[in-house]
């Protein structure tokens, strides 16, 4: 399973039966298997199947680089580390339970993935319980508040305050002052709109009205024409993986971009690739990263090349590229440590100062959010190297606590 | 509520008979099959899901859209006809349960292999160049493919009225749907009648299918919402009847799209309200029989 990506449930079943029969074999080899220590198993919990499948999937292409490289470069004194990848079908119940087999059974020694603000909160629920480190690679703003934060929780990923807080300052002062959302009714779409409305304070900034669908959506047009007769000068579309890809085609079909400027607060570099130029076309989004930065940047271009060589030539997309600073911050953490006991595992991860591949990181240390920079990105349109030079970056807001929430904000004691 | 004029109103009609059109192709076909065979079809969303799957097929080996809207139907079609023959056909006079049970776990079979085969991810699917764009249509900017699609629909019912009401197969459709038991007295091979109008059914699902590629691209799980909602077509326009899932089909698409325009998180639990309505004022539906699941 450390380099395999499980193309199909059954393949999950099947070793998910192969566990269970190593358990049941268990007694019986006990003595062969104490003299081998056990690999560092990380627990990979992502939606595989679902709306946002082509970036689930480039997440645990990106999570076995972070592996081959641990483990090429000795892994913990020689022992190794392995990834343990499960559907979760984009489902906050399936994810507990995938997370708590993974602790239970797998004994997973971390959990690092999901891929959805609403989902990531449940797998916390679990780790937190089972006091397992878990670092999440998706945008959430709650998982650092109060409520849903404990030492175990880390967030590699943005929060969607970073993220429409960037985004929406960029916009909001080249594009106009009157918006409109198109926002996927979960938190994720909730949060962003919060986020752009609390960057468009003190801009000046109107909104007009608040359209929300249903996440998994495959048709707008009943919408569409509502939000072109609000006459905006943008529309931020709040949604993620398909339904951003059929929201903009969508759009497009309708005429939207003739009057409208159309303003995403992540811009996903798969469904680019997948959903072609035309429905992107004009946009202009956020992205925690974009692989073309390696002409400037020695770590995007070693990561870059690391991803090339272990998956034939193709080039990481953004929340890939999580899933590959999720696992190599754990695993380097592991390292400092020394060992895999969580509470010095923790520490050593409050202390990593990184650059993985997008510049420099660090974990705050109140709220375990992964300060880091912010690129807005647009499509390019000519002079394309490759099938995978598909944007420009446009504007790159640095690494800045004063961009995220403050400590107090989310309930912490400073 | 601010900015609602007329012409709002007028494109949100446009795009609830667009999405409505895809209702009603996949309302015929379970009303035909339903109609005729006693057969409630669950596989229904499974054949419209490989309908897309197969102009994907077609089209990455050298198709356009414009063979695949004849070649599509054809090849879905003719499985439709071997599902038929093999599958359904041993269990004619048995209870409606038993092919309702095999064609509920077909479909689950059908949705399985098409993930085995092309992978759980999904594929964008692209708008043929020449219905690309949006046209005026008098209130505002409606995108050209979606009058297609709303073109395409008609010009399928067209064809499928002037069948049954022009031919002498058509005739004897009719009368088997009334009463298939005269009809085979009279000295018809109503097998062969139901054969045929299985494959017809699962064709026109194909078509409906390969038309909402281009709107939503192609997933393995496209078929299983817009099923529940074509059942409901179905049961609102009466069980069997072909006029009752054609009105039934664009009157819930206008449904969706005004409740759209309203109150966008109800949409999806007006189609359901709607059916709860028709069905205690009008028990059968619009045109259904009454007594006709018994």
């Amino acid at each position: 399973m450390t380099s395999k990506t499980p193309r199909s449930t059954t393949l999950n079943r099947r070793s998910l039966i192969a566990g269970g029969a190593a358990i049941a074999a268990a007694p019986f080899s006990f003595h062969t298997a104490r003299a081998q220590e056990p690999t560092i198993k990380i627990g990979f919990p992502v939606p595989l199947t679902g709306p946002y499948g082509a970036e689930a999937q480039d997440q645990v292409r990106a999570a076995e680089v972070a592996i081959a490289e641990f483990n090429a470069g000795g892994g913990l004194g020689g022992r190794k580390a392995e990834l343990l990848v499960r559907d979760d079908k984009l489902n906050p119940g399936e994810a507990a339970t995938r997370a708590l087999e993974l602790i239970e059974n797998d004994k997973a020694n971390f959990i690092v993935g999901s891929l959805s603000a609403a989902v990531q909160l449940a797998i916390n629920n679990v780790t937190k319980q089972r006091g397992v480190i878990f670092n999440s690679i998706s945008q959430s703003d709650a998982i650092n508040e109060v409520a849903d934060f404990s030492k175990y929780t880390f967030h590699e990923a943005l929060t969607p305050h970073l993220t429409a807080g960037a985004v929406g300052r960029y916009a909001f002062s080249k594009f106009g002052k009157k918006v409109a959302f198109l926002t996927a009714d979960y938190a994720y779409g909730h949060e962003m709109v919060r986020g752009f409305q609390e960057a468009g304070k003190g801009m000046g900034v109107e909104v007009l009205g608040d359209i929300r669908h249903p996440i998994g959506a495959t048709d707008f047009s009943t919408l569409l024409p509502r939000l072109q007769s609000m006459k905006p000068d943008i529309l931020v579309i709040n949604n993620f993986g398909r339904d951003q890809q059929i929201a903009l085609k969508q759009a497009t079909d309708f005429g939207l971009k003739k009057t409208t400027k159309i303003v995403v607060p992540i811009m996903l570099f798969t469904g680019r690739q997948s959903a072609g130029l035309a429905a992107f076309d004009g946009v202009v989004g956020g992205t925690s990263y974009y692989w073309g930065i390696e002409d400037q940047l020695p770590s995007a271009k070693s990561f870059n090349d690391q991803f090339r060589k272990l998956h034939g030539g193709r080039v990481p997309s953004d929340y890939g590229a999580m899933g590959y600073a999720g696992v190599r911050t754990v695993l380097q953490a592991v390292k400092n440590a020394g060992t895999v006991e969580t509470d010095k595992v923790i520490t050593a991860l409050e202390s990593l100062k990184y650059d993985y591949y997008k510049g420099p990181q660090y974990f705050r240390k109140c709220d375990h959010q992964s300060v880091q920079s912010v690129m807005i990105i647009e499509c390019k349109t000519k002079d394309m190297r490759n099938d995978a030079d598909v944007f420009q970056v446009v504007a790159n807001e640095a690494p800045n606590e004063a961009n995220l929430r403050s400590c107090e904000a989310l309930g912490h004691k400073a | 509520m601010a900015g609602l004029t007329l012409d709002l109103i007028g494109l949100q009609l446009f795009a609830g008979v667009a999405l409505g059109a895809v209702y009603v192709l996949l309302a015929i076909g379970l009303s035909l099959i339903f109609g005729m065979l006693t057969v409630v079809n669950f596989a229904h969303g499974a054949f419209y899901m490989l309908g897309a799957y197969v102009g994907l097929w077609l089209m990455a080996h050298g198709g356009n859209f414009w063979l695949c809207l004849v070649l599509v139907p054809l090849v879905v079609g003719g499985i439709g006809l071997a599902v038929e023959r093999v599958l359904i056909r041993p269990l004619y006079g048995r209870g409606i349960d038993y092919p309702l049970l095999l064609t509920f776990g077909l479909s689950y079979i059908i949705v399985e292999l098409v993930r085995i085969t092309f992978g759980k991810a999904g594929f964008p699917f692209d708008t043929p160049e020449v219905l690309q764009g949006a046209v005026d249509i008098g209130v505002g900017f409606f995108p050209l493919y979606r009058l297609f699609v709303i073109a395409a629909t008609a010009v399928i019912l067209f064809g499928l009225w002037l069948f049954l009401e022009r031919t002498s197969f058509g005739l004897i459709i009719r009368a088997g749907a009334r009463d298939p038991l005269i009809v085979r007295v009279l000295g018809v091979n109503v097998s062969k009648v139901w054969l045929i109008v299985f494959g017809m059914g699962t064709a026109i699902a194909a078509f409906a299918g390969l038309l909402a590629a281009p709107l939503q691209g192609v997933i393995p799980e496209m078929g299983g919402t817009i099923l529940a909602e074509a059942f409901v077509v179905t049961v609102v326009g009466g069980m069997g009847s072909l006029l009752g899932a054609v009105l039934a089909g664009i009157l819930v698409g206008v449904v969706v799209s005004m409740t759209s325009l309203f109150a966008p998180e109800m949409a999806k639990v007006a189609i359901f309200a709607l059916m709860a309505l028709v069905l205690l004022i009008r028990p059968q539906g619009f045109f259904g029989r009454a007594g006709l699941m018994s």
